[in-house]
C-alpha cells in the first residue's frame, strides 16, 4: 500500500528578552543554578505575575512577519499539571484566545514553493530543569529557566515528508532570528520543535493517529527522528497493529523513538483563564509602530537582490540565509559600488568557507565588510588577480590589516604595465625559439607553455588577460 | 450532568488530592450541586455576549523589560527542605 505522511510542528522559540515573562529575574544563559530564580519564579505565596512588554512586542513582530492576525485582546490561561520543575503546579500559557492567529511560512524545495499554514502562536512561560543524576536517589531542580518567555508556534498538518518539516523549521528559524525575537541557539534550547507525525493510505481524507516526538533540538535529528517514526508507524500498521496516540522521545544514539510517558492517564490540563492576569490588550497604534520597526523580510530582500542587483535566485537565497549574512553583503555592496556578482561570490565563497572552517558566525568574522571591500576594489581596478586576491584574503583573515598594505608589503601588485609584460614575452620567445616555431606551425597547445613560463617569470603577478593578449599577438608573428 | 465516582477519583488524582472512601458520597453531592448551578448558567442565551475572562473590566498592565531582581538564592534555599550544589532536591520523579 502507498502511504501519505502528515506532519505538523510545534515550535518553542525562546524570546530574546533581558528579563522573564512575568518577573524581573534575568534570562541570561549559563548562570549558577537558581541564581536567577526569584520569588515569582519559585511561586512563593503572595506573588503575582506582571507581564513583560518586550515579550508581547516580540509576539506582535512575529504575527506581522507571517501575515497572521494579532489579537486586539488575548487571554492567559493556566495549564495544570504537576512536576517538580513547575513550582506553581500550572504553566501560564494562552489557550482559547492566543496573541497571534493564522499566518503562513513559505518553504521552497527543488524550486517549488509551498505555503505552510500556521494555526497560531501564543505566549507562555518555560519550566525549570530537572537533573536526575548524582543526588543520592533524589532529583535536583534548577529554576533559572522557569518563567523564560516562549512563543509557541503551531503549524497546520501541512507537511508531507521529513524533508519538508525540516525545510519549514529552517525557514522559521531564519525568520525568528531575522526579526530579532529569538537568538536561535539550538544547543541552548532557544529553538526547539515537537513534531506530530501520522500516516494514512494515499487518497484517504481522514488523518491517521498521530504520535508526538518531543524536543527535537537539531535539524539533523529532526529529520532522522521523523524518518524513523514514519517507518515505525508504516511497519506497525502493515503488520496488523494500530498506532496509539502517545508522546515519544528521539534517542540519537540508537536512532529510534521511544514512548515517553504512559497514556493510561491521558493528559488533561484543565485549562482555565488565569485570574492573576487581566486580558492582554494590543491597540492598533502599537501594532503600527511595530510594523514600521520590522526589517525588510528575507523573501522580499531575496527578490530585491535578484531584481536590483541582477543576482541569480540561488545566489540571492544563499545571501539571505541569515540576517547577519545579508547585512554583511549589503555593507560590502555599499563599500564596493556595484559589482554585485563579485561581492556575492566572495561572501558566499571565500568568506563562508573561512567562517565554516573556523566555526565562526558571520558577526564573528575576522574580516569586516570594509576590509573585504578594500580587497575587492583592487580586483576591480586590476591591481590584483583573483588568485592573488585569495592569498591576500588569507593574510587579512589571519593577520588583519588592509588589502593595500598587504599588496605593497608582499609585492603582490599585478603587472598590468604593457611594456613590462611585452619585455617578459620577448625574452621568453628569444629563449625558446623551437617552441615558437612549433606554435607557428599550428601546435597551439604550446601556448600554455608560454603562459606558464611568463607567469613564472612575473612571479605570478602578470595580469592574465593582458598577458594572453600580448602572447597571442607576438606569437602570431 | 451527573458526576460519577470515577470522575471524582480522576479529578482528585489530577489535583493530587487524597480522598477517603467515606468522603466520596458527600463530595459527589456537593460537586453535583455546583454542576447544577453551572447547568443553570449554561441555560442562559448568551448569543452576542462576549465571553468574560476576568471579573474586572481592566486590561493587563505591562512592565518594562529590565532585570530588577537580584540573586537571593541563599535566603530562598534557607527554607527549602533539601538543597545541594545550588539545586532544590526533590523525590526522584523518573523511573
Amino acid at each position: 500500500m502507498e502511504w501519505e505522511v502528515v506532519i505538523g510542528l510545534e515550535t518553542h522559540a525562546q524570546l530574546a528578552t533581558h528579563s522573564k515573562i512575568f518577573s524581573g529575574a534575568s534570562t541570561a544563559f549559563g548562570a549558577a543554578p537558581n541564581a536567577q530564580a526569584c520569588a515569582v519564579d519559585l511561586a512563593l505565596p503572595g506573588v503575582l505575575p506582571v507581564l513583560n512588554r518586550a515579550a508581547v512586542e516580540h509576539a506582535i513582530r512575529f504575527g506581522l512577519a507571517v501575515g497572521g492576525e494579532v489579537a486586539a485582546r488575548s487571554v492567559f490561561a493556566r495549564k495544570n499539571y504537576f512536576y517538580p520543575d513547575l513550582p506553581k503546579g500550572y504553566q501560564i500559557s494562552q489557550f482559547e484566545i492566543p496573541v497571534v492567529s493564522g499566518g503562513r511560512i513559505f518553504i521552497e524545495r527543488d524550486g517549488v514553493e509551498t505555503a505552510i499554514r500556521l494555526t497560531r502562536a501564543h505566549l507562555e512561560e518555560d519550566a525549570g530543569k530537572s537533573l536526575h543524576e548524582d543526588f543520592h536517589g533524589l532529583s535536583g531542580i534548577d529554576l533559572n529557566r522557569a518563567g523564560t518567555p516562549l512563543l509557541e508556534i503551531v503549524s497546520e498538518p501541512d507537511m508531507r515528508s521529513a524533508a519538508e518539516a525540516v525545510a519549514y523549521a529552517r525557514i522559521l528559524h531564519r525568520l525568528v532570528t531575522w526579526i530579532g525575537i529569538c537568538d536561535g541557539n539550538m544547543q541552548e534550547g532557544s529553538f526547539r520543535c515537537d513534531a506530530n507525525v501520522s500516516v494514512r493510505p494515499k487518497g484517504q481524507q481522514a488523518f491517521g493517529t498521530r504520535c508526538e516526538i518531543k524536543n527535537l533540538n537539531s535539524f539533523r535529528f529532526m529529520e532522522k527522528a521523523i524518518e524513523y517514526e514514519i517507518q515505525r508507524q508504516i511497519e506497525w500498521i502493515e503488520s496488523g497493529g494500530t498506532v496509539v496516540q502517545e508522546t515519544r522521545l528521539y534517542d540519537p544514539d540508537r536512532d529510534e523513538t521511544r514512548p515517553m510517558r504512559s497514556k493510561e492517564d491521558a493528559q488533561d490540563y484543565r485549562y482555565f483563564p488565569d485570574p492573576d492576569l487581566l486580558p492582554l490588550c494590543i491597540d492598533t497604534p502599537w501594532i503600527d509602530r511595530v510594523r514600521e520597526s520590522l526589517p525588510e523580510l528575507p523573501e522580499a530582500m531575496r527578490g530585491r537582490f535578484v531584481t536590483d542587483f541582477g543576482l541569480s535566485p540561488y545566489d540571492a537565497g544563499v545571501l539571505t540565509a541569515s540576517y547577519d549574512l545579508a547585512q554583511y553583503f549589503l555593507a560590502l555592496m555599499a563599500d564596493v559600488a556595484g559589482e554585485a556578482k563579485l561581492c556575492a561570490n566572495w561572501v558566499s565563497g571565500e568568506l563562508a568557507a573561512a567562517l565554516h572552517r573556523d566555526g565562526l558566525e558571520v558577526r564573528q568574522s575576522r574580516i569586516s565588510p570594509a576590509q573585504l571591500g578594500g580587497l575587492l576594489r583592487r580586483i576591480q581596478d586590476g591591481t590584483v588577480s583573483g588568485k592573488m586576491a585569495k592569498e591576500i584574503f588569507d593574510a587579512l583573515w589571519n593577520d588583519g590589516g588592509d588589502a593595500d598594505t598587504i599588496i605593497a608589503s608582499k609585492g603582490l601588485q599585478q603587472i598590468s604595465d604593457v611594456s613590462a609584460l611585452e619585455k617578459i614575452v620577448e625574452e621568453l620567445m628569444a629563449a625558446h625559439p623551437d617552441q615558437v616555431a612549433e606554435y607557428r606551425s599550428g601546435k597551439e597547445k604550446v601556448f600554455g607553455f608560454f603562459v606558464g613560463r611568463a607567469m613564472k617569470a612575473s612571479g605570478g603577478r602578470a595580469n592574465p588577460a593582458q598577458l594572453n593578449a600580448i602572447l597571442k599577438a607576438r606569437l602570431a608573428g | 450532568m451527573a458526576l460519577t465516582e470515577n470522575d471524582l477519583r480522576r479529578l482528585a488524582r489530577l489535583a493530587r488530592i487524597r480522598i477517603e472512601d467515606d468522603e466520596t458520597g458527600p463530595l459527589l453531592a456537593q460537586m453535583g450541586g455546583i454542576l447544577g448551578l453551572i447547568d443553570q448558567l449554561q441555560a442562559v442565551d448568551t448569543r452576542g455576549v462576549e465571553p468574560l475572562s476576568h471579573a474586572l473590566e481592566l486590561q493587563q498592565r505591562l512592565r518594562q523589560d529590565t532585570v530588577t531582581e537580584i540573586d537571593r538564592r541563599a535566603q530562598f534555599q534557607a527554607v527549602a527542605p533539601q538543597v545541594e550544589a545550588g539545586l532544590y532536591l526533590v523525590p526522584k520523579v523518573i523511573e
